[in-house]
């Protein structure tokens, strides 16, 4: 029982760190600055699903992690075209 | 047993704060990557290998489920992050972003 709850204080301490993370996505000068602000705060998220996956006592939360992990790694490669120069 | 998950959440969360640290602290782009991505690409490792410890103590087919998957998560997480962090830095430098205080950029002509 107390093993559950400190999966879920170290979600909590995640989150806090994505709130962090979000006042670089807000200020950042360039768009480039807010896309790695947007690629931490993915990987933020795929390690708190699993933590929640655990600390919630449901399986289903680790697979979601694992499609969102695969997604936000496309969406990250087609910001980095962007900035490249276009997609042609 | 319960030791080790605890050790390797508090490992976990340091570095994942040292990544959120790095971001707002450094001044450019590149440094960000370089602080940002490493840090959470580690402290990412333990916090999903404490999961795993845990999955594999509790036993029986739901423990089992849980141990793999986090697992393929992470070599999911540990394939992708580093791929989309170099092209980010292939992009912001293609983009013209300048290193702070760079004299010279000697990948100029790569452009």
């Amino acid at each position: 029982m107390i093993v559950e709850l400190s999966f879920g204080v170290a979600a909590a301490v995640m989150l806090a760190f994505m709130c962090v993370s979000v006042l670089r996505l807000a200020i950042g000068p360039t768009a480039a600055d807010r896309a790695v602000a947007l690629d931490t705060i993915n990987t933020l998220v795929v390690t708190t699903m699993v933590l929640l996956g655990v600390a919630f006592g449901q399986v289903v939360l680790v697979d979601v992690a694992i499609v969102y992990a695969l997604l936000s790694f496309i969406a990250t490669l087609y910001i980095a075209r962007y900035l490249a120069g276009g997609l042609e | 047993m319960n030791v080790l998950i605890y050790i390797f959440l508090a490992i976990g969360a340091v570095f994942n704060g040292l990544g959120a640290v790095a971001l707002i602290r450094f001044p450019d782009v590149y440094t960000r990557i370089h602080g940002a991505t490493k840090c959470t690409t580690f402290g990412s490792i333990f916090s999903i290998l404490a999961v795993v410890i845990y999955g594999f103590a509790r036993g029986g087919g739901e423990g089992g489920t849980l141990a793999v998957h986090a697992l393929l998560a992470l070599v999911f997480l540990l394939l992708t992050n580093p791929t989309g962090s170099h092209a980010l830095a292939r992009g912001a430098h293609q983009a013209g972003i300048k290193p702070f205080q760079a004299v010279v950029d000697r990948l100029e002509d790569k452009r």
